[in-house]
């Protein structure tokens, strides 16, 4: 188990390094016009290429991937009254090009927002594809499983987007039923709501617009899988001991069907990274989809990147989380 | 009164092509204690009969007619609660394949604790001695901690093992053993078969077993049943079918045994393949296959039919008596030439 831990986080810390070095390259292959905006609008060449030596952007590519880097991993002793007691890595992400403030801030209060609705909608798609999926496998070509299996292709087929925006006009705008922008802090009340019911509250279209591509996804799949379960030999071993039919459904198909669930759910958290960037674009989430956008719009290079890396860094954790949890689950993983 | 009587058990599936006859009109018993082999090619319907009696058909698209009578009680119009009592505890069963019969999420000390708890009201502490007591029983070695090892640490033979101990777990009256030794090697068969003889003499359970190899037949049964599509073809104690046999069918399954004290040159096989039991032939459904075939058997289905000398024999064969023996010997002495 330790060696398959320190197999993984080194990994890891490829997978780590490979992302933001393509990231860093990619940025310098497209032309932009940084200057500019660093030092303003008419601005005389002269206090343009101060501005880009004040950036650093004069360096070669690998000097100022170095430093970022050394910034971020450099390693800072944590000390206990006034005795080094172990080193943590810097962490320090820089400062934007454009607003100079330090990108750590900015992810600190859009990580929030973005780690909301992604939660949040996790929990929806899951309640919305078990019991669809379940029951649909438990009557195959029933009226019940017909139908939602129709949802579910609806669900597959529009666009997140377009879902959003249907909802927002009949429920948010039409119905007035949910608040269709912003973001309420789920701890302190500030700029005028917050609290957990308030966040809840404003997050309950964004969680299902987010949930429904996802939700359909997952019905169908743990459809299939619950239909393939049924066949097993072992479920006919179960039903010959006696067991009854709810036990045989939770402990030997459910326990087998949603095995390959968990590690969907794993594999998916990345590209859940993704569509949260459309679903805070529609409901103007300040999270960090809208951060990432406007980012890259400004050509601002440490806020991207501050994203990427807390991005794959949140990926790898919740990976090796999934990971660890599988091996428990599956006892198959566990001792190979 | 046998422990479990058969009455003229029907089983139909209806599917999109139409009705597949899978059992049609068969009828056995088994005595408290002995053991019947139930012989014939893939797909004549010995799996199904033995899944009727268990109630492990699908229900939705099943009839089932006919009665299975366990102690007296017909199993066919057994309510599900009253048959979940009866499964794993008054009849067990144990399957073809034990890569895929056990379930690779539980360990099986697991799954033997569930097989008692389900059947007898006792705390895990006692079920999981009774477990560990049954796995060393079928040779399983050091039980007591392979009980918390997972179906894939365990080779094939030792999974049959575990089957048969989880079969076994609630001292059923009658043991199903559905093709045990199919799926495993040959010196393993030959383990398991001797293992499952071994524990029918201390439990005293019946057996059933499934099979197309005459071999395990002649090593296990006392009686024998050799279905050819769905029906009976003959239905003999075991040493009579063996030396007296009397249907071509079961001629045709004695000739293509293979034998290590003979020397042929290859196995006699039985031309052609079973028939489709959506649409059966007409008459004797051997008679596409059979070298012995004549008018009648293309229009009529000769019934089970005890022969004149012996009421234990049945076998369902318009062939006359006399020739059927002569028949019958030449097979015998052929192969017995060949043993030399």
């Amino acid at each position: 188990m330790i060696r398959y831990l320190i197999r993984r986080i080194l990994w890891a810390i490829v997978l780590f390094v490979v992302v933001t070095l393509v990231t860093y390259v990619i940025f310098f292959l497209v032309p932009n016009d940084l200057a500019a905006k660093v030092a303003g609008q008419g601005s005389s060449q002269e206090a343009r290429a101060r501005a880009i030596h004040h950036l650093g952007l004069d360096r070669p590519v690998y000097v100022q991937y170095g430093k970022f880097m050394w910034a971020l991993i450099k390693p800072v002793p944590v000390r206990i009254g006034s005795v080094p007691v172990f080193v943590r890595p810097n962490g320090n992400l820089g400062y934007s090009y454009i607003r100079a403030t330090p990108v750590n801030d900015l992810i600190k209060s859009a990580a929030p927002v973005t780690g909301s609705l992604v939660f949040g909608g996790v929990i929806v798609w899951l309640l919305m594809a078990l019991p669809i999926g379940i029951l649909s496998a438990l009557r195959p070509r029933s009226l019940l499983d017909r139908t939602s299996m129709t949802f579910v292709l609806i669900g597959i087929s529009a666009h997140p987007i377009w879902i959003g925006l249907i909802f927002a006009y009949v429920f948010g705008f039409r119905l007035g039923w949910f608040p269709i922008s912003n973001y309420c802090n789920f701890f302190n009340h500030a700029g005028g709501c917050g609290g957990p019911a308030q966040w809840a509250y404003h997050l309950i279209l964004p969680w299902i617009t987010y949930a429904i591509l996802f939700a359909a996804l997952y019905a169908r799949m743990i459809r299939a899988n619950v239909m393939e379960a049924m066949t097993e030999d072992y479920v006919r071993t179960a039903r010959a001991k006696g067991a009854p039919e709810q036990r045989v459904l939770r402990s030997h198909v459910l326990r087998n069907a949603l095995l390959p669930v968990v590690t969907m759910l794993g594999m998916d958290i990345g590209v859940g990274l993704g569509g949260a960037v459309f679903t805070e674009t529609i409901y103007n989430l300040p999270g960090l989809g809208k951060l990432l956008l406007r980012a890259i719009g400004e050509t601002d290079l440490p806020i991207v990147m501050g994203v990427v890396v807390f991005a794959t860094f949140a990926i790898i954790v919740f990976n090796l989380i999934i990971d660890l949890l599988y091996a428990w689950i599956d006892p198959r993983i566990r001792l190979s | 009164m046998a422990l479990l009587e058969v009455n003229d058990l029907k089983t139909y599936f209806s599917t999109d092509d139409g009705i597949v006859k899978a059992v049609d009109g068969v009828s056995f018993s088994v005595e408290k204690g002995k053991t019947l082999g139930i012989v014939g090619e893939s797909g004549s319907g010995k799996s199904v009969t033995c899944l009727t009696i268990m109630g492990l058909n699908d229900r939705k698209n099943t009839i089932t007619s006919g009665e299975a009578l366990f102690n007296g009680e017909n199993l066919l119009t057994a309510g599900s609660r009253r048959l979940r009592e009866i499964r794993g505890n008054d009849i067990a069963m144990i399957f073809q394949d034990p890569m895929t019969s056990l379930n690779p999420v539980h360990s099986i000390g697991t799954q033997l604790v569930e097989a008692v708890q389900l059947h007898r009201d006792v705390s895990k502490r006692v079920a999981r001695a009774r477990a560990v007591e049954l796995l060393k029983a079928v040779g399983i070695p050091r039980a007591d901690r392979r009980a918390d090892d997972y179906p894939h640490q365990f080779s094939g033979g030792m999974r049959q093992r575990v089957m048969i101990a989880m079969a076994l777990v609630n001292d059923p009256d009658l043991l199903i053993a559905d093709e045990p030794t199919t799926a495993l090697d040959v010196t393993t068969q030959a383990q398991i078969m001797s293992l499952i003889k071994r524990l029918q003499d201390e439990f005293g359970s019946a057996i059933i077993v499934i099979t197309h190899d005459l071999g395990v037949v002649a090593e296990a049964a006392d009686d024998v049943l050799v279905m050819y599509a769905a029906e009976v073809a003959e239905q003999a104690p075991v040493v009579k079918l063996f030396n007296r046999p009397f249907h071509p069918y079961t001629w045709g399954l004695l000739g293509s045994l293979p034998r290590l004290d003979t020397d042929l040159e290859r196995l006699v096989q039985i031309p052609g393949q079973p028939p489709s039991l959506l649409r059966p032939p007409s008459g004797c459904r051997f008679h596409p296959r059979c070298p012995y075939v004549m008018d009648k058997c293309k229009q009529v289905d000769p019934p089970l039919e005890p022969i004149s000398d012996d009421p234990d024999h049945f076998q369902a064969c318009h062939l006359d008596e006399a020739t059927q023996d002569r028949e019958a010997a030449k097979l015998l002495e052929a192969t017995m030439a060949q043993a030399g």
